[in-house]
């Protein structure tokens, strides 16, 4: 019971904080509902026992990409008044409502049944969720691993090239 | 116990403001805001089939996919800077000197 409210309440703010996100004129106010996006998709994340998942995303999206984002919007110093919308605003709306039906008929009419995993609950729970991950991600996916380090080096270094001023 | 459905749904209507967001919307910083927003529905997608499925690898993919949020993010700020050095605008619609 409980449980189904703090679902219904994560679920709200996130939803209306995103919309806020998409309407707000100010960019500061973006960024502001978009911190409050992410820290609700965290709570979801520990509805969903990823509590190690719930630390990663406080972590790596409102503490670096958020911060990144602001830190951008104070060094261009965007102008208040303008344009907020394209002139595809109509049709884009149109068909953001027209694929949500069709995603909403398509979950609510498939069963939604597949082969279970190894890691129940119990499980996990017993063994801690840190350390079932770790145990995953260090054997079966060790080579992503280190294709995501490599990533992340290749995205340090074309950002420090596409921000310079003369290379 | 909450249905998969309602994280599903939840999920799909994120992802569909997102979407939205980043077709309406002029300021550069706004459009990648919303490509954060979608790629957050995806996220809960994954971690909820992973929850209802006793599965690891949903989650290990989340790891993945923050991972390549954080790169596209450091990506498109720095492309950004260096399109507003040139065209002095953060507008998308006006960034068109490679229309011919």
């Amino acid at each position: 019971m409980i449980l189904n409210i703090l679902f219904f309440y994560l679920a709200a703010v996130t939803i209306i904080s995103a919309l806020f996100v998409v309407i707000k004129r100010n960019a500061v106010h973006s960024a502001i509902a978009l911190l409050v996006t992410f820290v609700h998709v965290a709570g979801i994340f520990l509805l969903l026992n990823s509590e190690f998942l719930a630390a990663v995303q406080i972590l790596v999206y409102a503490g670096a990409i958020l911060v990144l984002i602001i830190f951008v919007i104070m060094y261009l110093n965007v102008t208040q008044r303008y344009r907020m919308f394209n002139r595809l605003k109509l049709i884009a709306f149109f068909v953001g409502v027209v694929l949500f039906a069709e995603v909403l008929y398509i979950i609510t009419r498939t069963a939604l049944k597949g082969q279970k995993g190894e890691f129940p609950i119990a499980k996990v729970m017993e063994m801690g969720n840190t350390e079932a991950i770790g145990k995953v991600l260090f054997t079966d996916y060790l080579f992503p691993f280190e294709i995501a380090s490599l990533i992340l080096l290749v995205a340090m270094i074309g950002a420090i090239v596409l921000a310079k001023k003369e290379i | 116990m909450i249905p998969l459905h309602y994280y599903l749904i939840l999920a799909a209507m994120l992802f569909m403001i997102g979407m939205t967001g980043f077709l309406v919307r002029r300021n550069f910083l706004t459009v990648l805001m919303s490509i954060e927003l979608m790629l957050n529905a995806v996220n809960i997608n994954f971690v909820a089939f992973a929850h209802y499925m006793d599965s690891m690898t949903g989650r290990i993919y989340v790891f993945f996919i923050m991972t390549v949020a954080a790169a596209e993010a450091a990506i498109g700020l720095a492309i950004l800077i260096s399109a507003y050095r040139n065209t002095k605008t953060t507008f998308v619609d006006e960034m068109n000197s490679l229309k011919g």
